[in-house]
């Protein structure tokens, strides 16, 4: 099975590198034999339909879920990822759509929530406000009053803009943000997808999953499309148009790239069960 | 922003300020205001009730309310209700409720008096059992809440029901178990010496004045927005002022005989109160455990991502409440001279859930503070107490009770749409 179609010109080393992952819940393959190259210093969009099994390819990185088969390399080595403390203790965090923030507390505690910072066994709450502030101020964020505001009077942004640096904080590799513009308004969305990109800046490799082509194109450096499970391409977002990667959403190919045989791929019911490329 | 340096300051315009600093008392006084009418108006509802209601009382019935007499006769009252609150905010806090802490404490009570009175254990040793008790009741509603996963309401109700029955037979049908020792009996019926109330008094306020100015220093040091000094005087002054208007009302003498009985000094309970209080707050603000509490409280989910032991969190803050709860048995049955089937029964544990909602404690969790539950729990028992004095029945105590109680969760309910619309939530 060969679909990855359009090379990705940038050949550094990745991150996280799967091979032939799967995934079935019963009877219903989410997962089909996909690959996925995460490289440092990158954006990399995962865009697909809704079903297409984005969620249950995060959820298996960050080892909510084991993957059934495949490989899963991190920086070079095999690793297994069975709960998410394996994949916390490689470096990955994933900020999720429902962020997850405790409203009652401040920009500070929620940044150290579960890690607090302590000297002679109490909270050490000078360093832990030093540190965020240096941490934001960091990612030039500008928007934040005052770090010890509580987070529920935070916009949706600014409550975005902790979560992710979050963690920035705890020293992550590889950030993965599932949607993380989707409730957002227009300036925020920009200073959100600004902030993505500084992660990137600073060497980290970033997952981006959106269904907005337009922040993708905006700030991705390479895109991943999921069709019915399978990645069926993986390349540099300058390479395509945006009309292309709609029409591999929608039908899994576009001209050259995705899926072969458009005859099998037109046949294929909307269950998701059988795409119609094992022939 | 000149007292504070940004670690990475590209740009010093932008730093963050922090509340927790203020630079003249203007500016604390200014960002107070703010900060309640944004919707964060904390204890203050309570604290001016509580200084109407001992208006109120005050011109209504000058000669009898508030006599030093009195005041202190209050604070008995109140202390069990209070100790109980200090127990339901964990629970609440957590967005749970116990609704057997008052028949918990006198299940632990009885179980005291048993040991103490019916075997001779020595006190300390009953009371090791009493508060033994406790942990085992707060134990088993914590398991079934956390880890099977029942509505604390549901649990407790059973236990409130299951210990009350408990109590019942542990005392035997219409019979009561005697509290002879005299230390026991002096934590509610005793006072401290003038001069030792008034020793407690100084080195506690020099502590506190110590911690603070520290605190204050050590921020600027770090960095950060400290309180400056008049701030930080501001503060202690208007401390000392308080506590010693209080030290020194309650080192009146308050006997009606004095040649005969002398009745002076603070009262030992307030001592157990103060400590409950510094402590438990201690361990709420200051530890890793205080910040997970409010964690599960405000986000079990958020909690749980974040590598929080949920379930564990669920577990202490029921332990902590039977525990005070036993605590506030002991008080009652000191009180009492005895343990009855009626011991922490009737409205104690309303009282207390009162106290705790009236001192600004949300019943849906994360937000509250131990000194919720002394505010209220003072609100609840001057209510109580003055109403006594104007001569009114029992029926409309418990009336005006319910009022205050519903004011207080329509000013929860209004501050809360208020932070709604500021933008504080």
């Amino acid at each position: 099975m060969t679909t990855m179609s359009a090379p990705v010109s940038d050949r550094t080393a990745p991150l996280l590198s799967l091979r032939g992952v799967n995934k079935s819940f019963g009877a219903v393959d989410v997962l089909r034999s996909v690959d996925l190259d995460v490289r440092p210093g990158k954006v990399t969009a995962l865009v697909g339909d809704n079903g297409a099994g984005k969620s249950t390819l995060i959820k298996g990185i960050a080892g909510i879920h084991t993957f059934d088969a495949g490989g899963y390399t991190f920086d070079g080595n095999p690793v297994t990822v069975h709960s998410p403390k394996d994949s916390n203790a490689l470096g990955i965090s994933v900020v999720y759509q429902d962020l997850a923030l405790c409203d009652n507390l401040d920009v500070v505690q929620n940044m150290y929530l579960g890690r607090e910072l302590r000297k002679a066994r109490l909270l050490d709450e000078d360093a832990m406000e030093a540190r965020a502030k240096e941490t934001l101020s960091g990612l030039s964020v500008r928007t934040l009053k005052s770090v010890r505001q509580q987070v529920a009077s935070l916009s949706g942004g600014q409550r975005q803009t902790v979560a992710i640096a979050r963690a920035v904080l705890w020293n992550s590799r590889l950030v993965i943000l599932d949607e993380p513009t989707a409730a957002l308004g227009v300036a925020q969305t920009e200073q959100v997808l600004l902030l993505v990109r500084r992660l990137a800046d600073r060497g980290l490799a970033v997952i981006l999953i959106s269904h907005n082509l337009t922040d993708v194109f905006a700030v991705a450096d390479e895109i991943g499309v999921l069709y019915l499970g399978q990645m069926v391409a993986q390349f540099d977002a300058k390479s395509v148009t945006s009309n292309q990667v709609v029409e591999l959403i929608t039908g899994g190919r576009s001209g050259d790239l995705g899926l072969k045989r458009p005859e099998d791929t037109a046949s294929a019911p909307a269950t998701g069960t059988d795409a119609g490329v094992q022939s | 922003m000149s007292t504070v340096t940004e670690p990475q300051a590209a740009d010093p315009q932008s730093g963050f300020s922090t509340t927790p600093g203020a630079r003249s008392l203007r500016d604390a006084a200014r960002a107070y205001g703010q900060k309640v009418r944004g919707g964060d108006v904390g204890a203050l509802p309570a604290v001016a009730g509580l200084i109407a209601l001992v208006i109120v009382f005050a011109a209504l019935r000058p000669a009898t309310f508030t006599t030093a007499f009195n005041v202190a006769n209050l604070i008995n009252q109140s202390a069990a209700v209070i100790v109980i609150a200090m127990g339901l905010v964990f629970v609440l806090l957590l967005g749970e409720i116990d609704l057997s802490a008052g028949f918990a404490g006198g299940t632990a009570a009885a179980v005291m008096g048993i040991f103490m009175t019916n075997r001779g254990l020595a006190w300390p040793l009953a009371l090791a059992l009493c508060l033994l008790t406790g942990v085992v009741i707060g134990t088993c509603i914590g398991l079934l809440v956390s880890y099977l996963g029942i509505p604390s309401f549901v649990v407790t109700l059973a236990a409130f029901l299951g210990l009350q029955g408990l109590l019942l037979v542990l005392i035997g049908e219409g019979g009561t178990i005697a509290y002879r020792n005299e230390t026991v009996l002096s934590i509610m019926n005793n006072n401290l010496p003038v001069w030792l109330g008034w020793t407690i008094y100084v080195v506690g306020l020099v502590f506190y004045a110590l911690m603070t100015f520290r605190r204050s220093v050590s921020r600027r040091k770090a960095g950060l927005t400290g309180d400056v000094l008049s701030v930080w005087a501001f503060k202690t002054a208007a401390m000392a002022v308080i506590l010693g208007l209080a030290t020194y009302y309650l080192s009146l003498e308050r006997s009606k005989n004095p040649d005969v009985t002398s009745l002076k000094g603070v009262p030992i309970v307030v001592v157990v109160l103060l400590g409950l209080l510094i402590v438990l707050t201690f361990a709420l603000t200051r530890t890793s455990w205080g910040r997970h509490v409010y964690a599960v409280g405000g986000n079990a989910e958020a909690a749980r991502r974040a590598g929080i032991n949920v379930a564990g969190v669920r577990m202490a803050g029921f332990v902590i409440c039977s525990t005070l709860a036993a605590i506030a048995g002991v008080l009652l049955a000191s009180r009492d001279n005895s343990v009855s089937p009626t011991t922490g029964g009737s409205s104690t544990l309303l009282y207390a859930v009162g106290a705790a909602v009236i001192g600004g404690t949300s019943l849906f969790g994360g937000k509250g503070r131990i000194v919720d539950a002394i505010i209220g729990g003072l609100v609840v028992a001057v209510i109580d107490n003055g109403m006594s004095l104007l001569n009114q029945s029992s029926g409309r105590v418990y009336m005006v009770t319910g009022l205050v109680l519903l004011i207080a969760a329509s000013v929860d309910a209004l501050s809360r749409r208020r932070a709604a619309a500021t933008g504080r939530a």
